[in-house]
C-alpha cells in the first residue's frame, strides 16, 4: 500500500528526523511478515494482562504464536487456552471485568459461537481487544475470505476496523487499545483483515520499538474491578426495563465519542510513527465523477484500476472506510456527494435486504445531501472468489451508463 | 445507592455495574409477589420451631431472641415455602390472596 493517499497527511521523513534526535534511538524494524505474525506481534509488544484463545482458520496462528511467545519468556501474559470461543469470550469477559487488558484472536463460525458474548463485552464496557480474520461463513463450509462473519456482528456495539495490509493490520491492533480504553470509549474493539488475503500474505510493516508502544499505551486502568476490594461492584445484574434503556444510550454516546477518539488517537499515532491512518482513505476523489467504495485488501486491486483509468484520462476515484462502527456518515456524504455516480462493494450480504451492509450504509449517509449521486450495490468476492481487474473496469464503465441494476452479484454465473 | 428509577443515562453507572456492596437490603423485592399471595402468621399457633427463617430464600422472616415475629413483606415474593414447611401438626403460616390487604408491600 504504497500509494499517496489524501488522508496520509504526516510527512513521515520529517517525523522520523526529529525522532532521530531524541536518544535512545527507537528500534524500529522493517519485515516481511503475514498479518497474522504482524498481529501476533502487536499483541507481544502490548503484552494484555490475559489472552484468551481457541484455535479457527485462518487466525490460529496468532494466539499460537503468543503462547510461543510466552512460552519463550517474551511475554508475561496469562494465555487461557479454551475448549470453545464462547469460552474463549467469556474469559476475555470475566478477565475484562476483573480490570485486566484482555485480547484474543478468531475468524468466521468461531466469531459467531461468541455471538451472545459479544452482546455482554459491550454492554459490560469492556475495552476487549479482538483480531478478526475475515472468513465466510458455513454452510456451505467454506475457509476463505469474505466479510459475512464480522458484518454480522456490526450491530454488537463493538468498534469495527478494517485493515487494507499487514501493515494496518499492525497499526491497528496498537490503536484499538487506546481507543478502547479511552475514558469517553470504554468499547471492545474488533480488527478485521481479509482471511489469507491478509493474515497468511507477507507483506513489509514496520513494527515499532517495544519501548515506544509501551509508552504509546500507557498503563489501563479499569473504571471499575473485581478484584478491587476496597470498592466492591457488581458486574452482570439483572437490568430491568427501568433502566436497560439508559445503559442502552450510554452505548450510542460513547460510539459517538469514539468517532472523535479514534480520529484524535489516528493523529497522534501520525505523528508519533509516521503513519496517519483516517476514518477512510480516498484515493484520487478530488475531481472524480465515478468511485467505488470498499472495506480492506480488495481497495488495493481498485486502486490499481483507478490507475490505469486515470492514465486513460478517465475521472474515477476510490473510497475506502477503515473504521465501520462507527461509520463515518458525514466524511462518507462529503466524499461522494458531488460525484454521478458510486458502487458501493459488499463481500457479504444482507439476504432478503436491498443490498449489502455496506451499500445500505452508504445510501443512507447520502439520503440527507442537496445533491446525491446514483449509488449502485455490487456483491462480490463471496467464499474467497477473487474479483479480477476486467470486473472492476467494468463497475467503473457500467456507472457511465444509464442501464446499469441498482444491485446485483459481480460474476455469478447464469 | 443507585437510584435506577431516576439517574438519568449520563450520571448512571455504565455497562449495568453495581458501584457498590450490600444493595440488595434497599432493592424491596415484595413487589415480585405482584397479584399472588402473601404469608400469613397465626401467632398463637406458632411453636417458634423456625423452620421458615432457615427455608425462606430471601431472609424475609424476622425473628428476635429465636422467636418468630412475622415477615418482612418488604422482600418476601410469596413463594410460600415458609408455608410449605411449617410442621403440618402446626399450620401457624396460611398463604392469603394479595388483594385482601390494603398495600402491595
Amino acid at each position: 500500500m504504497n500509494r499517496e493517499t489524501q488522508v496520509l497527511k504526516t510527512d513521515a521523513v520529517t517525523v522520523e528526523a526529529e525522532a532521530a534526535e531524541a536518544p535512545p534511538q527507537p528500534q524500529r524494524q522493517l519485515l516481511a511478515l503475514t498479518g497474522n505474525e504482524a498481529v501476533a506481534e502487536a499483541i507481544r509488544q502490548i503484552d494484555p494482562h490475559v489472552c484468551a484463545a481457541y484455535p479457527i482458520t485462518p487466525t490460529t496462528q496468532i494466539m499460537q504464536e503468543v503462547a510461543q511467545f510466552i512460552a519463550d519468556g517474551r511475554m508475561r501474559a496469562e494465555l487461557v487456552p479454551c475448549e470453545s470461543e464462547h469460552s474463549a469470550m467469556s474469559a476475555c469477559v470475566g478477565a475484562g471485568a476483573a480490570g485486566a487488558r484482555v485480547m484474543t484472536a478468531t475468524s468466521a463460525n468461531g466469531l459467531a459461537l461468541m455471538w451472545e458474548v459479544l452482546y455482554i463485552a459491550s454492554g459490560m464496557r469492556l475495552p476487549i481487544v479482538m483480531a478478526v480474520g475475515n472468513r465466510a461463513l458455513s454452510g456451505p463450509l467454506n475457509i476463505h475470505c469474505d466479510h459475512s462473519d464480522s458484518m454480522g456482528a456490526r450491530d454488537s456495539g463493538w468498534i469495527q476496523f478494517y485493515a487494507e495490509s499487514v501493515q494496518e493490520a499492525y497499526d491497528n491492533i496498537l490503536q484499538a487499545v487506546r481507543i478502547g480504553e479511552h475514558p469517553d470509549v470504554l468499547l471492545p474493539v474488533m480488527c478485521c483483515m481479509d482471511g489469507f488475503l491478509t493474515t497468511h500474505t507477507s507483506e513489509n510493516a514496520e513494527i515499532l520499538d517495544d519501548a515506544e508502544v509501551r509508552d504509546f499505551l500507557g498503563k489501563y486502568r479499569a473504571r471499575y474491578s473485581l478484584l478491587d476490594v476496597d470498592n466492591p461492584v457488581t458486574f452482570g445484574a439483572t437490568d430491568l426495563p427501568n433502566a436497560y434503556t439508559e445503559h442502552k444510550y450510554q452505548q450510542v454516546e460513547a460510539m459517538k465519542k469514539a468517532d472523535a477518539v479514534i480520529r484524535a488517537v489516528c493523529v497522534e499515532f501520525g505523528a508519533k510513527f509516521g503513519r496517519e491512518h483516517g476514518m477512510l482513505e480516498a484515493y484520487c476523489m478530488e475531481d472524480a465523477d465515478t468511485a467505488i467504495v470498499v472495506l480492506s485488501s480488495t481497495a488495493g486491486s481498485v486502486a490499481d484500476m483507478v490507475d490505469t483509468l486515470r492514465a486513460e484520462g478517465r475521472k474515477v476515484g476510490l473510497l475506502r472506510p477503515r473504521v465501520f462502527r462507527p461509520f463515518p456518515a458525514a466524511d462518507v456524504r462529503a466524499a461522494l456527494q458531488d460525484l454521478t455516480a458510486v458502487t458501493v462493494l459488499d463481500r457479504s450480504h444482507s439476504f432478503g435486504a436491498d443490498g449489502g451492509p455496506l451499500f445500505t450504509e452508504v445510501r443512507t449517509a447520502l439520503f440527507d445531501a442537496p445533491h446525491r449521486p446514483r449509488v449502485l450495490g455490487r456483491v462480490y468476492g463471496l467464499g474467497g472468489r477473487a474479483i479480477t481487474g476486467g470486473e472492476i473496469r467494468a463497475l467503473y464503465d457500467e456507472m457511465e451508463t444509464d442501464t446499469a441494476p441498482t444491485f446485483r452479484f459481480v460474476g455469478v454465473r447464469e | 445507592m443507585i437510584d435506577v428509577i431516576n439517574e438519568g443515562w449520563e450520571t448512571l453507572p455504565i455497562g449495568g455495574v453495581i458501584p457498590e456492596g450490600g444493595t440488595s437490603a434497599a432493592y424491596k423485592t415484595g413487589d415480585w409477589r405482584g397479584g399472588g399471595k402473601r404469608p400469613l402468621l397465626n401467632h398463637s399457633a406458632c411453636v417458634h420451631c423456625l423452620h421458615c427463617w432457615i427455608s425462606c430464600p430471601d431472609s424475609a422472616i424476622e425473628i428476635q431472641e429465636s422467636k418468630m415475629l412475622g415477615f418482612i413483606y418488604d422482600h418476601c415474593k410469596g413463594c410460600g415455602i415458609c408455608a410449605n414447611e411449617c410442621p403440618p401438626l402446626v399450620k401457624a403460616i396460611t398463604m392469603i390472596a394479595e388483594e385482601q390487604f390494603e398495600t402491595t408491600l
